[in-house]
């Protein structure tokens, strides 16, 4: 189970988290939806450590993690995988290279043909041909590297895993088949998920339950139909402008099929 | 407020500033390099990482390296001629340049390419890799990025430094005999009666001192300030300047220190 409690966070002068407070249940996928810049990056860097708040506490897998020293932080990561908002890919490393650093367990990173068929088995899972393993991420399209990164958060068989705007920067269509990704690897790997995204519409398909982090707080938690039946005018605002950004992203795309 | 308190206060808020952020460069250099020695018990991550630094760095580094060496031999030899010639016996030509190679210009002036070579490549690395978020990806993957990446980094030039300026001497001393021969008449028994006579093996022993000091401070400031790096592009840039001009400063006053040291310890 991932908890946060009463977490503040600000960069200088800039508040970022004032006071949020968040369950997730095992084996459940929330989605913590916002604005951009509103935090929703900070709080998925401090579920795993990166950052640490101010105030509060992060409560992942029973470990509260402010408090972990550098081993114990080494050895809650293993747990948890942790997609990039833009794949964050080691270039001079070969797709397979960067999937096979992901395998947590240093027994199995040292075994080649145990590395050998994860990575084969982690491009299967995310959709990707075996060829793609040889390439280097400089070869691989905006929306493979989504994957591969996607791959390598599920090398090490985690119990979590952290998605930060696993859509963002894609077209539609890719985005489409990123949820698709997310929301079978929820269904086939069973684990507890954490999506950060501003777009509603695939959030509201991959996830159990919606937060909406608005103005540093968290505004609203729950199912997405009570999220989307919610009379809140923050709620309100949001997904009004996230149906704008949907309806001008759709144009785009029938432009460019035009074309 | 009055205009008087104002230009008071101006320059003692920078001053204030300037301690403040130099105390928390200090203070976050020294965690770093803790960090690193602590990294050091994880060998076997580091040295395979360390051997391909090693090449890369070494073996790329080493036709600069010998053309700058050569040219300062020559320049020495040149300069030599001109002020001694009449003055002095013509084997003093050989302690010269031989001495002037190995105590100062070998060690500095390959120091100051590799700031500007190695000092800019890590820095930009490291840099690039902070703000496209693949140190963080690494630190979630549970593995060190010190161990990872800066170890690799640091403990490759403290090997190949030293060995690139033993090079550099060598070719110093080679190009700058070559030209005092040709411009002086110098013969290879002057040459060497006169680099013999004022040679001590301890001179040697100094210049590697001196490179790996050197080596050590142009490695680690480069990878503090790339691993440091915020706000995208722009601070890639503006510590890969901060890498090669801190550096180059820190040579140059690490070599005015050594050499008061080196003086005194004669």
């Amino acid at each position: 189970m991932i908890e946060l409690l009463d977490v503040h966070k600000r960069f200088l002068q800039n508040v970022v988290l004032e006071g949020v407070s968040l369950e997730v249940k095992d084996g459940e996928t929330v989605a913590l939806l916002g604005p951009s810049g509103v935090g929703k990056s900070v709080t998925l860097k401090m579920i795993n450590g990166l950052l640490r708040p101010d105030l509060g506490d992060v409560i992942v897998d029973g470990l509260h993690v402010p408090q972990l020293g550098r081993k114990e932080l080494a050895q809650l990561r293993s747990k948890i995988g942790y997609v990039f908002q833009y794949g964050a890919l080691f270039d001079s490393m070969s797709v397979a290279e960067n999937i096979r650093l992901g395998i947590t367990d240093e027994t199995c990173y040292n075994d080649e043909k145990f590395c050998e068929n994860r990575v084969l088995e982690c491009l299967r899972l995310v959709n990707l041909p075996p060829e793609v393993a040889t390439k280097l991420p400089a070869e691989l399209s905006g929306g493979m590297k989504k994957r591969v990164g996607i791959a390598r958060a599920i090398a090490g068989q985690p119990k979590y895993l952290l998605y930060d705007e696993p859509t963002s920067g894609l077209d539609p269509v890719n985005a489409d088949v990123i949820d698709g990704l997310v929301e079978r690897l929820r269904d086939e790997l069973g684990v507890t998920s954490v999506v950060v995204s501003h777009d509603v519409r695939g959030s509201f398909r991959v996830a159990d339950r919606v937060a909406l982090l608005w103005q540093s707080k968290i505004r609203a938690v729950g199912p997405p139909d009570q999220i989307l039946a919610s009379k809140d005018p923050a709620v309100l605002q949001f997904l009004e402008r996230d149906l704008e950004m949907t309806l001008i992203q759709a144009e785009g795309v029938a432009r460019g099929r035009n074309v | 407020m009055s205009n008087g308190a104002a230009l008071t206060l101006g320059p003692l808020r920078l001053v204030a500033r300037w301690s403040l952020r130099t105390a928390d460069h200090a203070g976050r250099f020294s965690f770093l390099i803790a960090d690193m020695l602590r990294g050091l018990a994880e060998w076997r991550i580091w040295v395979p990482r360390t051997l391909d630094q090693a090449t890369a760095v070494g073996y790329g580094s080493l036709f600069i390296v010998l053309l700058v060496a050569g040219f300062a031999g020559a320049v020495t030899s040149l300069q030599t001629g001109y002020q001694f010639t009449g003055a002095l016996p013509l084997y003093y030509a050989g302690a010269v340049i031989s001495e002037s190679m190995i105590l100062e210009l070998g060690p500095v002036l390959t120091a100051l390419i590799l700031a500007g070579r190695i000092g800019a490549r890590y820095a930009a690395e490291l840099g690039t890799m902070r703000v496209t978020e693949q140190i963080d990806a690494l630190e979630s993957l549970g593995r060190s990025p010190v161990s990872h990446l800066l170890i690799p980094r640091v403990v490759a030039g403290l090997l190949v430094i030293p060995a690139l300026t033993m090079f550099a001497n060598a070719t110093g001393i080679v190009v700058g005999y070559l030209t005092a021969k040709g411009s002086l008449g110098l013969t290879y028994g002057d040459f060497e009666y006169g680099a013999r006579y004022f040679f001590r093996p301890l001179d040697l022993w100094y210049s590697a001192i001196k490179s790996g000091c050197f080596a050590a401070a142009l490695t680690t400031i480069p990878c503090y300030l790339g691993f440091n790096t915020q706000q995208g592009a722009e601070g890639v840039g503006r510590a890969t300047t901060q890498a090669v001009v801190s550096a180059s400063v820190a040579i140059l006053m690490l070599d005015a220190v050594i050499t008061k040291l080196l003086l005194v310890a004669k």
